[in-house]
Protein backbone atom coordinates (compact mmCIF):
# COMPACT_ATOMS: atom_id res chain seq x y z
CA UNK A 1 0.00 0.00 0.00
CA UNK A 2 2.82 2.39 0.88
CA UNK A 3 4.38 1.49 -2.46
CA UNK A 4 1.31 2.65 -4.32
CA UNK A 5 1.25 5.82 -2.24
CA UNK A 6 4.86 6.55 -3.17
CA UNK A 7 4.17 5.92 -6.83
CA UNK A 8 1.18 8.21 -6.80
CA UNK A 9 2.64 11.20 -5.02
CA UNK A 10 6.43 11.03 -5.15
CA UNK A 11 6.78 9.88 -8.73
CA UNK A 12 3.93 11.99 -10.00
CA UNK A 13 1.52 9.32 -11.20
CA UNK A 14 -1.35 11.12 -9.51
CA UNK A 15 -0.86 14.05 -11.88
CA UNK A 16 -0.67 11.70 -14.87
CA UNK A 17 -3.87 10.02 -13.79
CA UNK A 18 -5.55 13.42 -13.45
CA UNK A 19 -4.39 14.35 -16.94
CA UNK A 20 -5.66 11.02 -18.21
CA UNK A 21 -9.03 11.70 -16.61
CA UNK A 22 -9.15 15.07 -18.34
CA UNK A 23 -8.47 13.39 -21.70
CA UNK A 24 -11.19 10.84 -20.97
CA UNK A 25 -13.67 13.58 -20.12
CA UNK A 26 -12.74 15.62 -23.18
CA UNK A 27 -13.02 12.59 -25.42
CA UNK A 28 -16.38 11.65 -23.96
CA UNK A 29 -17.83 15.18 -24.09
CA UNK A 30 -16.65 15.87 -27.64
CA UNK A 31 -17.79 12.46 -28.87
CA UNK A 32 -21.16 12.92 -27.21
CA UNK A 33 -21.70 16.44 -28.61
CA UNK A 34 -20.66 15.54 -32.15
CA UNK A 35 -22.82 12.42 -31.89
CA UNK A 36 -25.87 14.41 -30.79
CA UNK A 37 -25.41 17.03 -33.50
CA UNK A 38 -25.22 14.32 -36.15
CA UNK A 39 -28.07 12.36 -34.60
CA UNK A 40 -30.70 15.11 -34.54
CA UNK A 41 -31.32 15.44 -38.30
CA UNK A 42 -31.06 11.67 -38.70
CA UNK A 43 -33.64 11.15 -35.96
CA UNK A 44 -36.02 13.62 -37.58
CA UNK A 45 -35.60 11.80 -40.89
CA UNK A 46 -36.53 8.54 -39.21
CA UNK A 47 -39.37 10.06 -37.24
CA UNK A 48 -41.03 11.59 -40.30
CA UNK A 49 -40.44 8.33 -42.19
CA UNK A 50 -38.82 10.10 -45.11
CA UNK A 51 -38.87 7.74 -48.06
CA UNK A 52 -35.68 5.70 -48.44
CA UNK A 53 -33.60 8.05 -46.26
CA UNK A 54 -35.41 6.81 -43.18
CA UNK A 55 -34.54 3.26 -44.13
CA UNK A 56 -30.90 4.20 -44.70
CA UNK A 57 -30.67 5.79 -41.28
CA UNK A 58 -32.29 2.71 -39.78
CA UNK A 59 -29.69 0.53 -41.46
CA UNK A 60 -26.87 2.75 -40.20
CA UNK A 61 -27.99 2.68 -36.58
CA UNK A 62 -28.74 -1.01 -36.76
CA UNK A 63 -25.29 -1.70 -38.16
CA UNK A 64 -23.34 0.40 -35.69
CA UNK A 65 -25.36 -0.81 -32.75
CA UNK A 66 -24.70 -4.45 -33.50
CA UNK A 67 -20.95 -4.18 -34.09
CA UNK A 68 -18.67 -3.99 -31.03
CA UNK A 69 -17.12 -0.60 -30.40
CA UNK A 70 -13.69 -2.19 -30.26
CA UNK A 71 -14.02 -3.40 -33.85
CA UNK A 72 -15.07 0.08 -35.01
CA UNK A 73 -12.09 1.57 -33.22
CA UNK A 74 -9.74 -0.93 -34.87
CA UNK A 75 -11.20 -0.06 -38.27
CA UNK A 76 -10.81 3.66 -37.77
CA UNK A 77 -7.32 3.53 -36.32
CA UNK A 78 -5.73 0.91 -38.52
CA UNK A 79 -7.67 1.92 -41.59
CA UNK A 80 -6.80 5.59 -41.45
CA UNK A 81 -3.15 5.72 -40.40
CA UNK A 82 -1.85 5.94 -43.94
CA UNK A 83 -4.52 8.26 -45.29
CA UNK A 84 -4.07 10.74 -42.46
CA UNK A 85 -0.32 10.62 -42.81
CA UNK A 86 -0.59 11.39 -46.51
CA UNK A 87 -2.97 14.29 -45.90
CA UNK A 88 -0.58 15.65 -43.29
CA UNK A 89 2.41 15.27 -45.62
CA UNK A 90 0.52 17.02 -48.42
CA UNK A 91 -0.30 20.08 -46.33
CA UNK A 92 2.98 20.02 -44.48
CA UNK A 93 1.76 19.64 -40.90
CA UNK A 94 2.60 15.98 -40.52
CA UNK A 95 4.08 16.21 -37.04
CA UNK A 96 1.22 18.26 -35.62
CA UNK A 97 -1.29 15.86 -37.11
CA UNK A 98 0.61 12.87 -35.81
CA UNK A 99 0.46 14.04 -32.21
CA UNK A 100 -3.22 14.97 -32.38
CA UNK A 101 -4.10 11.95 -34.48
CA UNK A 102 -5.05 9.43 -31.75
CA UNK A 103 -7.30 11.95 -30.04
CA UNK A 104 -9.04 13.03 -33.25
CA UNK A 105 -9.57 9.45 -34.37
CA UNK A 106 -10.81 8.62 -30.87
CA UNK A 107 -13.37 11.40 -31.05
CA UNK A 108 -14.43 10.19 -34.50
CA UNK A 109 -14.87 6.60 -33.33
CA UNK A 110 -16.71 7.59 -30.16
CA UNK A 111 -19.04 9.95 -32.02
CA UNK A 112 -19.88 7.31 -34.62
CA UNK A 113 -20.91 4.96 -31.83
CA UNK A 114 -22.75 7.53 -29.73
CA UNK A 115 -24.57 9.02 -32.72
CA UNK A 116 -26.13 5.67 -33.59
CA UNK A 117 -27.50 5.31 -30.06
CA UNK A 118 -28.55 8.96 -29.91
CA UNK A 119 -30.60 8.59 -33.10
CA UNK A 120 -32.63 5.84 -31.46
CA UNK A 121 -33.10 7.85 -28.27
CA UNK A 122 -34.15 11.03 -30.08
CA UNK A 123 -36.44 9.10 -32.39
CA UNK A 124 -38.10 7.46 -29.42
CA UNK A 125 -38.57 10.85 -27.79
CA UNK A 126 -39.98 12.30 -31.00
CA UNK A 127 -42.40 9.41 -31.31
CA UNK A 128 -44.02 10.31 -27.98
CA UNK A 129 -45.04 13.75 -29.26
CA UNK A 130 -48.76 13.49 -29.96
CA UNK A 131 -49.56 13.98 -33.64
CA UNK A 132 -52.43 16.21 -32.53
CA UNK A 133 -49.99 18.86 -31.33
CA UNK A 134 -48.39 19.02 -34.75
CA UNK A 135 -51.77 19.10 -36.40
CA UNK A 136 -52.78 21.95 -34.09
CA UNK A 137 -49.68 23.96 -34.85
CA UNK A 138 -50.23 23.41 -38.57
CA UNK A 139 -53.81 24.56 -38.24
CA UNK A 140 -52.47 27.79 -36.69
CA UNK A 141 -50.38 28.19 -39.84
CA UNK A 142 -47.13 28.16 -37.90
CA UNK A 143 -44.16 28.10 -40.23
CA UNK A 144 -42.22 24.86 -40.30
CA UNK A 145 -39.23 26.36 -38.53
CA UNK A 146 -41.41 27.55 -35.67
CA UNK A 147 -43.08 24.17 -35.37
CA UNK A 148 -39.70 22.55 -34.90
CA UNK A 149 -38.17 25.18 -32.65
CA UNK A 150 -41.20 25.89 -30.49
CA UNK A 151 -43.08 22.60 -30.36
CA UNK A 152 -41.07 19.61 -31.49
CA UNK A 153 -37.60 20.20 -30.08
CA UNK A 154 -38.56 21.34 -26.56
CA UNK A 155 -40.94 18.43 -26.15
CA UNK A 156 -38.34 16.07 -27.57
CA UNK A 157 -35.66 17.31 -25.20
CA UNK A 158 -37.81 16.65 -22.16
CA UNK A 159 -38.60 13.13 -23.25
CA UNK A 160 -35.12 12.36 -24.47
CA UNK A 161 -33.24 13.47 -21.38
CA UNK A 162 -33.16 10.13 -19.58
CA UNK A 163 -32.17 8.39 -22.81
CA UNK A 164 -29.43 10.94 -23.45
CA UNK A 165 -28.24 10.28 -19.92
CA UNK A 166 -27.97 6.58 -20.74
CA UNK A 167 -26.08 7.25 -23.95
CA UNK A 168 -23.71 9.54 -22.07
CA UNK A 169 -23.01 6.89 -19.45
CA UNK A 170 -22.29 4.44 -22.22
CA UNK A 171 -20.13 6.89 -24.15
CA UNK A 172 -17.92 7.83 -21.21
CA UNK A 173 -17.36 4.14 -20.58
CA UNK A 174 -16.67 3.48 -24.26
CA UNK A 175 -13.81 5.96 -24.16
CA UNK A 176 -11.86 3.36 -22.21
CA UNK A 177 -11.75 1.24 -25.39
CA UNK A 178 -9.63 3.85 -27.14
CA UNK A 179 -6.84 3.06 -24.69
CA UNK A 180 -6.35 -0.21 -26.57
CA UNK A 181 -4.89 1.68 -29.53
CA UNK A 182 -2.64 3.83 -27.38
CA UNK A 183 -4.34 7.14 -26.64
CA UNK A 184 -3.11 8.33 -23.25
CA UNK A 185 -6.43 8.58 -21.49
CA UNK A 186 -7.31 7.39 -18.00
CA UNK A 187 -7.30 3.67 -18.69
CA UNK A 188 -4.05 3.79 -20.63
CA UNK A 189 -2.35 5.79 -17.88
CA UNK A 190 -3.61 3.33 -15.29
CA UNK A 191 -2.27 0.44 -17.35
CA UNK A 192 1.14 2.11 -17.65
CA UNK A 193 1.24 2.82 -13.92
CA UNK A 194 0.11 -0.74 -13.19
CA UNK A 195 2.89 -2.12 -15.35
CA UNK A 196 5.66 -0.01 -13.84
CA UNK A 197 4.58 -0.27 -10.20
CA UNK A 198 3.61 -3.94 -10.47
CA UNK A 199 0.41 -3.29 -8.55
CA UNK A 200 -2.35 -3.56 -11.15
CA UNK A 201 -5.11 -4.04 -8.59
CA UNK A 202 -4.57 -0.63 -6.99
CA UNK A 203 -4.29 1.31 -10.23
CA UNK A 204 -7.21 -0.33 -12.01
CA UNK A 205 -9.32 0.21 -8.89
CA UNK A 206 -8.33 3.89 -8.97
CA UNK A 207 -9.34 4.06 -12.63
CA UNK A 208 -12.66 2.41 -11.75
CA UNK A 209 -13.23 4.91 -8.95
CA UNK A 210 -12.55 7.85 -11.25
CA UNK A 211 -15.08 6.46 -13.71
CA UNK A 212 -17.57 6.00 -10.87
CA UNK A 213 -16.99 9.59 -9.79
CA UNK A 214 -17.54 10.87 -13.34
CA UNK A 215 -20.74 8.88 -13.82
CA UNK A 216 -22.03 9.80 -10.38
CA UNK A 217 -21.42 13.53 -10.85
CA UNK A 218 -22.92 13.58 -14.33
CA UNK A 219 -25.91 11.62 -13.01
CA UNK A 220 -26.54 14.42 -10.50
CA UNK A 221 -26.19 17.05 -13.19
CA UNK A 222 -28.76 15.25 -15.30
CA UNK A 223 -31.10 15.07 -12.31
CA UNK A 224 -30.91 18.87 -12.02
CA UNK A 225 -31.67 19.27 -15.74
CA UNK A 226 -34.56 16.86 -15.46
CA UNK A 227 -36.14 18.84 -12.62
CA UNK A 228 -35.65 22.02 -14.61
CA UNK A 229 -37.23 20.64 -17.78
CA UNK A 230 -40.15 19.13 -15.88
CA UNK A 231 -40.95 22.27 -13.93
CA UNK A 232 -44.13 23.05 -15.89
CA UNK A 233 -45.55 19.55 -15.66
CA UNK A 234 -47.72 18.05 -13.01
CA UNK A 235 -46.23 15.40 -10.77
CA UNK A 236 -42.70 16.58 -11.41
CA UNK A 237 -40.35 15.64 -8.63
CA UNK B 1 -12.63 -8.44 -52.01
CA UNK B 2 -10.76 -11.47 -53.27
CA UNK B 3 -11.50 -15.09 -52.62
CA UNK B 4 -8.14 -15.97 -51.06
CA UNK B 5 -8.70 -13.49 -48.28
CA UNK B 6 -12.17 -14.88 -47.59
CA UNK B 7 -10.80 -18.39 -47.53
CA UNK B 8 -8.10 -17.39 -45.11
CA UNK B 9 -10.24 -15.28 -42.81
CA UNK B 10 -13.47 -17.21 -42.49
CA UNK B 11 -12.18 -20.37 -40.76
CA UNK B 12 -10.46 -18.23 -38.11
CA UNK B 13 -13.47 -16.03 -37.59
CA UNK B 14 -15.72 -19.09 -37.34
CA UNK B 15 -13.51 -20.39 -34.57
CA UNK B 16 -13.75 -16.99 -32.95
CA UNK B 17 -17.53 -16.98 -33.36
CA UNK B 18 -17.73 -20.12 -31.23
CA UNK B 19 -16.01 -18.35 -28.36
CA UNK B 20 -18.19 -15.26 -28.81
CA UNK B 21 -21.29 -17.45 -28.75
CA UNK B 22 -20.01 -19.29 -25.69
CA UNK B 23 -19.53 -16.05 -23.76
CA UNK B 24 -22.89 -14.76 -24.98
CA UNK B 25 -24.75 -17.94 -24.00
CA UNK B 26 -23.25 -17.89 -20.52
CA UNK B 27 -24.15 -14.23 -20.26
CA UNK B 28 -27.80 -14.90 -21.04
CA UNK B 29 -28.31 -18.26 -19.33
CA UNK B 30 -26.54 -17.34 -16.09
CA UNK B 31 -27.05 -13.60 -16.21
CA UNK B 32 -30.82 -13.58 -16.70
CA UNK B 33 -31.85 -15.65 -13.64
CA UNK B 34 -29.27 -13.93 -11.44
CA UNK B 35 -30.36 -10.55 -12.75
CA UNK B 36 -34.02 -11.26 -11.95
CA UNK B 37 -32.97 -12.45 -8.49
CA UNK B 38 -30.97 -9.26 -7.91
CA UNK B 39 -33.94 -7.16 -9.07
CA UNK B 40 -36.18 -8.93 -6.54
CA UNK B 41 -33.60 -8.44 -3.79
CA UNK B 42 -33.42 -4.76 -4.61
CA UNK B 43 -37.20 -4.53 -4.30
CA UNK B 44 -37.28 -6.64 -1.12
CA UNK B 45 -37.24 -3.54 1.10
CA UNK B 46 -34.65 -4.85 3.58
CA UNK B 47 -32.30 -1.90 3.95
CA UNK B 48 -29.04 -3.87 4.12
CA UNK B 49 -29.88 -6.12 1.20
CA UNK B 50 -31.03 -3.19 -0.89
CA UNK B 51 -27.87 -1.19 -0.13
CA UNK B 52 -25.55 -4.08 -0.97
CA UNK B 53 -27.33 -4.95 -4.19
CA UNK B 54 -27.50 -1.31 -5.27
CA UNK B 55 -23.80 -0.91 -4.60
CA UNK B 56 -23.04 -4.00 -6.68
CA UNK B 57 -25.19 -2.79 -9.53
CA UNK B 58 -23.85 0.76 -9.23
CA UNK B 59 -20.24 -0.38 -9.46
CA UNK B 60 -20.77 -2.62 -12.46
CA UNK B 61 -22.90 -0.07 -14.30
CA UNK B 62 -20.70 2.87 -13.41
CA UNK B 63 -17.36 1.52 -14.58
CA UNK B 64 -16.32 0.33 -18.04
CA UNK B 65 -16.21 -3.40 -18.63
CA UNK B 66 -12.56 -3.01 -19.56
CA UNK B 67 -11.77 -1.77 -16.03
CA UNK B 68 -13.69 -4.65 -14.47
CA UNK B 69 -11.93 -7.13 -16.72
CA UNK B 70 -8.48 -5.76 -15.86
CA UNK B 71 -9.25 -5.62 -12.14
CA UNK B 72 -10.24 -9.28 -12.17
CA UNK B 73 -7.63 -10.60 -14.56
CA UNK B 74 -4.54 -8.54 -13.74
CA UNK B 75 -5.51 -7.19 -10.31
CA UNK B 76 -6.81 -10.31 -8.59
CA UNK B 77 -4.34 -12.45 -10.51
CA UNK B 78 -1.58 -10.66 -8.61
CA UNK B 79 -2.87 -11.52 -5.11
CA UNK B 80 -1.14 -14.38 -3.30
CA UNK B 81 -4.21 -15.98 -1.74
CA UNK B 82 -5.97 -16.06 -5.12
CA UNK B 83 -2.98 -17.78 -6.68
CA UNK B 84 -2.95 -20.45 -3.98
CA UNK B 85 -6.69 -21.09 -3.98
CA UNK B 86 -7.39 -23.63 -6.75
CA UNK B 87 -11.02 -22.58 -7.30
CA UNK B 88 -10.29 -18.86 -7.49
CA UNK B 89 -7.24 -19.46 -9.62
CA UNK B 90 -9.28 -21.59 -12.01
CA UNK B 91 -11.55 -18.57 -12.56
CA UNK B 92 -9.01 -15.75 -12.57
CA UNK B 93 -6.04 -17.61 -14.00
CA UNK B 94 -7.67 -18.54 -17.29
CA UNK B 95 -8.45 -15.61 -19.54
CA UNK B 96 -11.59 -17.19 -21.00
CA UNK B 97 -13.08 -18.02 -17.59
CA UNK B 98 -12.25 -14.56 -16.39
CA UNK B 99 -13.92 -12.97 -19.42
CA UNK B 100 -17.05 -15.09 -18.94
CA UNK B 101 -17.23 -14.18 -15.25
CA UNK B 102 -16.84 -10.46 -15.94
CA UNK B 103 -19.47 -10.46 -18.68
CA UNK B 104 -21.89 -12.37 -16.42
CA UNK B 105 -21.36 -10.01 -13.46
CA UNK B 106 -21.76 -7.01 -15.73
CA UNK B 107 -24.95 -8.23 -17.36
CA UNK B 108 -26.43 -9.23 -13.98
CA UNK B 109 -26.15 -5.60 -12.91
CA UNK B 110 -27.86 -4.31 -16.06
CA UNK B 111 -30.49 -7.05 -16.13
CA UNK B 112 -31.43 -6.31 -12.53
CA UNK B 113 -32.00 -2.69 -13.49
CA UNK B 114 -34.19 -3.69 -16.44
CA UNK B 115 -36.29 -6.10 -14.42
CA UNK B 116 -36.56 -3.74 -11.47
CA UNK B 117 -38.32 -1.34 -13.82
CA UNK B 118 -40.44 -4.22 -15.10
CA UNK B 119 -41.53 -5.28 -11.62
CA UNK B 120 -42.22 -1.72 -10.58
CA UNK B 121 -44.45 -1.13 -13.58
CA UNK B 122 -46.93 -3.80 -12.46
CA UNK B 123 -50.10 -2.13 -11.13
CA UNK B 124 -50.34 -2.82 -7.42
CA UNK B 125 -54.02 -3.73 -7.82
CA UNK B 126 -53.11 -6.81 -9.83
CA UNK B 127 -50.92 -8.16 -7.05
CA UNK B 128 -53.61 -7.36 -4.51
CA UNK B 129 -56.18 -9.12 -6.65
CA UNK B 130 -53.97 -12.19 -6.86
CA UNK B 131 -53.61 -12.21 -3.08
CA UNK B 132 -57.36 -11.77 -2.70
CA UNK B 133 -57.82 -14.88 -4.82
CA UNK B 134 -55.73 -16.73 -2.26
CA UNK B 135 -52.61 -17.11 -4.36
CA UNK B 136 -49.48 -17.74 -2.34
CA UNK B 137 -46.52 -15.42 -2.71
CA UNK B 138 -44.72 -17.88 -4.95
CA UNK B 139 -47.75 -18.49 -7.18
CA UNK B 140 -48.36 -14.74 -7.44
CA UNK B 141 -44.78 -14.31 -8.55
CA UNK B 142 -44.90 -17.16 -11.05
CA UNK B 143 -48.34 -16.42 -12.50
CA UNK B 144 -48.75 -12.67 -12.22
CA UNK B 145 -45.65 -10.69 -11.41
CA UNK B 146 -43.00 -12.46 -13.45
CA UNK B 147 -44.97 -12.80 -16.73
CA UNK B 148 -46.04 -9.15 -16.62
CA UNK B 149 -42.57 -7.92 -15.73
CA UNK B 150 -41.11 -10.09 -18.47
CA UNK B 151 -43.43 -8.57 -21.05
CA UNK B 152 -42.49 -5.10 -19.89
CA UNK B 153 -38.78 -5.83 -19.76
CA UNK B 154 -38.36 -7.91 -22.89
CA UNK B 155 -37.61 -5.13 -25.41
CA UNK B 156 -34.94 -3.71 -23.11
CA UNK B 157 -33.59 -7.18 -22.42
CA UNK B 158 -33.32 -7.75 -26.17
CA UNK B 159 -30.98 -4.76 -26.28
CA UNK B 160 -29.08 -6.21 -23.36
CA UNK B 161 -28.47 -9.43 -25.30
CA UNK B 162 -26.98 -7.43 -28.16
CA UNK B 163 -24.83 -5.60 -25.61
CA UNK B 164 -23.60 -8.91 -24.15
CA UNK B 165 -22.56 -10.08 -27.60
CA UNK B 166 -20.73 -6.83 -28.23
CA UNK B 167 -19.10 -6.70 -24.81
CA UNK B 168 -17.72 -10.16 -25.34
CA UNK B 169 -15.36 -8.52 -27.83
CA UNK B 170 -13.44 -7.01 -24.91
CA UNK B 171 -12.27 -10.50 -24.03
CA UNK B 172 -9.79 -10.05 -26.86
CA UNK B 173 -7.91 -7.51 -24.71
CA UNK B 174 -6.96 -10.27 -22.29
CA UNK B 175 -5.83 -12.60 -25.08
CA UNK B 176 -9.06 -14.55 -25.59
CA UNK B 177 -9.31 -15.14 -29.32
CA UNK B 178 -12.91 -14.49 -30.24
CA UNK B 179 -14.20 -12.72 -33.36
CA UNK B 180 -12.61 -9.36 -32.60
CA UNK B 181 -9.39 -10.98 -31.40
CA UNK B 182 -9.00 -12.93 -34.63
CA UNK B 183 -10.09 -9.89 -36.64
CA UNK B 184 -7.35 -7.78 -35.10
CA UNK B 185 -4.78 -10.47 -35.76
CA UNK B 186 -5.91 -10.85 -39.36
CA UNK B 187 -5.88 -7.07 -39.84
CA UNK B 188 -2.26 -6.84 -38.78
CA UNK B 189 -1.26 -9.89 -40.81
CA UNK B 190 -3.00 -9.16 -44.11
CA UNK B 191 -3.34 -5.35 -43.97
CA UNK B 192 -6.77 -5.81 -45.58
CA UNK B 193 -8.35 -3.78 -42.82
CA UNK B 194 -11.65 -2.83 -44.37
CA UNK B 195 -12.29 -6.28 -45.78
CA UNK B 196 -11.61 -8.02 -42.46
CA UNK B 197 -13.76 -5.45 -40.69
CA UNK B 198 -16.65 -6.15 -43.06
CA UNK B 199 -16.40 -9.92 -42.65
CA UNK B 200 -16.15 -9.71 -38.86
CA UNK B 201 -19.08 -7.27 -38.77
CA UNK B 202 -21.18 -9.69 -40.76
CA UNK B 203 -20.52 -12.34 -38.11
CA UNK B 204 -21.67 -10.01 -35.35
CA UNK B 205 -24.64 -8.85 -37.41
CA UNK B 206 -25.80 -12.40 -37.99
CA UNK B 207 -25.50 -13.32 -34.31
CA UNK B 208 -27.33 -10.18 -33.22
CA UNK B 209 -30.01 -10.47 -35.90
CA UNK B 210 -30.80 -14.05 -34.94
CA UNK B 211 -30.96 -13.10 -31.26
CA UNK B 212 -33.15 -10.11 -32.07
CA UNK B 213 -35.54 -12.12 -34.21
CA UNK B 214 -35.93 -14.69 -31.44
CA UNK B 215 -36.65 -11.95 -28.91
CA UNK B 216 -39.13 -10.28 -31.30
CA UNK B 217 -40.94 -13.57 -31.83
CA UNK B 218 -41.17 -14.08 -28.10
CA UNK B 219 -42.32 -10.49 -27.62
CA UNK B 220 -45.01 -10.99 -30.25
CA UNK B 221 -46.07 -14.17 -28.50
CA UNK B 222 -46.38 -12.36 -25.17
CA UNK B 223 -48.28 -9.34 -26.44
CA UNK B 224 -50.61 -8.64 -29.35
CA UNK B 225 -49.38 -6.53 -32.26
CA UNK B 226 -49.58 -2.78 -31.71
CA UNK B 227 -51.02 -0.68 -34.51
CA UNK B 228 -48.84 2.08 -35.90
CA UNK B 229 -50.21 5.62 -36.11
CA UNK B 230 -50.27 7.47 -39.40
CA UNK B 231 -47.90 10.39 -39.88
CA UNK B 232 -48.94 13.87 -40.94
CA UNK B 233 -46.54 15.74 -43.21
CA UNK B 234 -45.10 18.88 -41.71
Amino acid sequence: MTDVWRFLFEQGWAVSLLKGSAVTLGLGLLGMCVGLIVALPLAIVRWREVYLLGRLVEAYTMLVRSIPGLLIIYLIFFGSVQVVDQIGAFFGFQSALRSAYPFLMGVLAISIISSAYSVEVLRGALATIPEGLIEASKSLAMPRKAIYLRIVLPLMLRNALSGINNVWQMTIKDTSLVSVVGLGELMRTAALAAGISRSPLAFYLIAGLVFLLITWLSQRLFRVCEVHLNRGFRGAR
Amino acid sequence: MDMDLLQEAIPFLLKGAQVTLLIGLFGVLVGLPLGVLLALLRLSGRPWVVTCCSAFSGFFRGTPLLVQLFILYYGFGQLEFVRHNPVLWWVVGSSLNCAVLTVVLNTVAYTSEIFRGGFQSIPHGLVEAAQACGMSKWVTFLRVRFPLALRQALPAYGNEIAIIVKESSLASTITVLEITGYAKRLMSETFAIIEIFVIASVFYLVINLVAMLLVRQFEHYLSGGVKATRKIRI
